[in-house]
């Protein structure tokens, strides 16, 4: 039931603009991270915060297939999904910071943010947690009558949850469209998947709930983008949920309190010859579709934008202490 | 034609039963959901006939994943349902707690008020039938100890048949506790009941020598009990809590003040249990009101047994309220 997408048929319809979206994206999110990291060292960040580089091509590929009405569910390691389904940098950037421009006005911080605008349902740190959540969404959709699908990002730490094997099983008994992506990222925390799986095929795993299945290369946001367009047309299509592996890694620690006493430097370091910015450019020049002062330009918007995204947090207020007991309860009465 | 003076007799199953067909039939939103729930006709037969009438789209048996269709009902919830989750028995609900206080508590919150998750969870509590340790729990004193969640204990017939319909009002989640030892209790209500409030304590019995202050399954013991040292003149104020968050302690403040002697009767364990929260309540709040030391009949602190005669001693029970209430009155300083 599994099967490898073919990088070669999505270049094969490479269209430069396109191409060069999907490069501003990961250049998007590569920045705010780095940014993010080096706050985090002079402190206007705090508390624990997880960084997507290395990962981008993933989130890049599954969320350029989405539709704005559509529902996605992340996890702890999600600034990449809040930013590229539209919440703008310097809410990400003010939530991090504790403030009240944030998001979630500086009560979630990192880990938690949420936009019910763009349908954005968290920000989950709890492992495996979203994913009955995910569940119920696309439950309230079929039972709705509406053509969403709810997208479910999680690593391959969660696949060792109990949530997750009764997820795939009630997705699948319910023919619910939910499309499950896995970001496998060869470590759950600290521990490598060979130590906390015993199949480490993970789209087997979900072959074995009847849930359509496959993998693929996640480095690679074209690969990335064609095999998340084929699941979500077909979850979109009421065939149920679907479950898309995507190979990737994780270049930064797992959090700033990690050693990496786990992975050897020579691991990461030949992970990052297959950079998922420098492999869309490589690709981009391959084709002779990139021209020399592209990247320039890119990087110069990027610098901007996260320049900008950093004034507003900081220019941002503190939510006065005597909000404090706010949103434990409702204000408003239930519709 | 229906009036108001009209009663008609229920079993709190039945209560219940209605109140779950009322709200289907209210809202098109309202669904039940939980471990067989649908084909069964409910662990307690409380959902006995509703998948006829409803349908599987709307009574949905799940399968054994506590975890995953409590989160299925936030998930629901978020995404525009009223789902009613049933879990068979608070036991069940320890493998669905993660969902419970790590999602629907802190979803609100965490989003800064931009998500609140409308869904009730029924579930059965409480010991008393030799179903022994891991069967009889009380464990929804713990639920109250968490903020985000209410927690309702209906205890009476027309709480069962009422607080319901306004608990899927609420925007936030619900937890309802039915205590397993009532579901065969006959009562009257009108015919006409509707939704009660799930926000104030009730004097079941007033009484002016001392406060009991109790809720679910230990109600009937309380009033028992005050019915049987008012033969010797004692007069017994009995107040059923029927939410433990959030928690109305004005009204047990209020009694007690005027009583100036209080018991509380909680199935939970003494230790770290709701009992020591009112005790704490009405130290902070009622003090110099007191001519006694608050009490507390809980059950003893063992894993509830399976033998009969274990277990009855292991439970709060009338004989042990009268004694303590006795003492109370007579020991008057």
């Amino acid at each position: 039931m599994t099967k490898k997408s073919s990088v070669k048929d999505a270049v094969t319809q490479i269209d430069r603009a396109h191409a060069l979206h999907l490069l501003h994206q990961m250049l998007r999110i590569r920045r705010l991270e780095e940014k993010s990291a080096e706050l985090y060292s002079s402190m206007k960040i705090r508390g624990f915060l997880h960084l997507y580089i290395g990962e981008e091509a993933v989130a890049v590929g599954v969320i350029e297939v989405l539709k704005p009405e559509d529902n996605v569910v992340a996890t702890y390691r999600e600034h990449a999904h809040a930013l590229l389904r539209g919440m703008s940098a310097g809410v990400i950037m003010a939530e991090m910071y504790g403030k009240q421009e944030g998001c979630s006005r500086g009560r979630g911080g990192s880990m938690h943010l949420f936009d019910v605008k763009t349908r954005l349902f968290g920000g989950n740190a709890i492992v495996g947690g979203g994913l009955p959540l995910a569940v119920g969404l696309a439950l309230a959709d079929k039972m709705q009558g509406k053509q969403h699908v709810t997208c479910c990002f999680f690593g391959d730490g969660a696949v060792a949850e109990g949530e997750f094997h009764e997820s795939m099983n009630l997705a699948s008994l319910w023919q619910l469209p939910v499309l499950f992506i896995c970001e496998n990222n060869l470590y759950a925390m600290g521990t490598a998947l060979r130590f906390s799986h015993s199949v480490t095929d993970l789209a087997s795993k979900a072959s074995a709930y009847a849930v359509a299945a496959a993998s693929v290369d996640g480095m690679d946001a074209l690969a990335v983008e064609a095999a998340a367009k084929h699941a979500a047309t077909a979850v979109r299509a009421g065939k149920g949920p679907y479950f898309l592996e995507c190979r990737t890694y994780r270049f930064r620690p797992h959090s700033m309190f990690d050693a990496e006493l786990y992975r050897s430097k020579a691991e990461v370091e030949e992970w990052k010859k297959r950079d998922p910015i420098v492999t869309l450019i490589q690709c981009l020049e391959d084709l002779g579709l990139f021209r020399e002062t592209d990247l320039q330009e890119l990087e110069l918007q990027v610098a901007t934008e996260i320049e900008e995204a950093v004034t507003f947090a900081e220019a941002g207020a503190w939510e006065p202490v005597e909000e404090l007991m706010r949103f434990v309860y409702s204000e408003r009465e239930a519709k | 034609m229906k009036t108001h003076n009209q009663m008609a007799k229920l079993t709190y199953r039945e209560a219940i039963r209605e109140a779950i067909r009322e709200a289907m039939q209210k809202d098109e939103r309202v669904f039940l959901m939980g471990e067989d729930v649908g084909r069964y006709g409910g662990s307690y037969a409380v959902s006995m006939g509703l998948l006829e009438e409803f349908g599987p789209e709307r009574i949905r048996d799940t399968p054994l994943s506590e975890s995953t269709f409590v989160g299925a009902g936030i998930g629901a919830a978020l995404g525009g349902m009223r789902p009613i989750v049933e879990i068979m028995t608070v036991n069940f609900s320890l493998l669905a707690m993660d969902q419970i206080v790590n999602n629907a508590a802190t979803y609100l919150h965490m989003s800064g008020g931009q998500f609140n998750v409308p869904l009730v969870i029924r579930m059965a509590t409480g010991g008393g039938r030799q179903v022994a340790a891991q069967h009889s729990h009380s464990l929804e004193g713990w639920y109250a100890h968490i903020p985000g969640i209410k927690v309702l204990t209906p205890a009476t017939i027309e709480d069962a048949r009422g607080m319901l319909w306004t608990a899927l009002q609420d925007p936030d989640p619900v937890l309802i506790f039915e205590h397993a030892g009532l579901y065969n209790m006959g009562g009257e209500v009108s015919i006409n009941a509707g939704p009660v409030d799930i926000d104030q304590a009730r004097i079941r019995r007033s009484g002016r020598d001392l406060t009991i202050i109790t809720y679910g399954g230990s109600l009937f013991k309380a009033l028992n009990a005050a019915e049987t040292v008012a033969k010797e003149d004692i007069d017994v104020e009995v107040i059923d809590l029927r939410t433990l968050r959030p928690l109305d302690d004005q009204t047990f403040l209020d009694s007690v003040a005027k009583t100036h002697r209080a018991v509380v009767v909680d199935e939970g364990w003494r230790s770290v249990g709701i009992s020591a929260e009112i005790s704490a309540r009405i130290m902070e709040g009622v003090f110099y009101e007191l001519d006694a030391p608050v009490e507390r009949i809980c059950s003893a602190e063992v894993p509830i047994p399976y033998a009969k005669h274990m277990e009855y001693t292991a439970l709060p029970q009338v004989e042990t309220i009268v004694t303590t209430v006795k003492r109370m009155v007579h020991h008057d300083g």
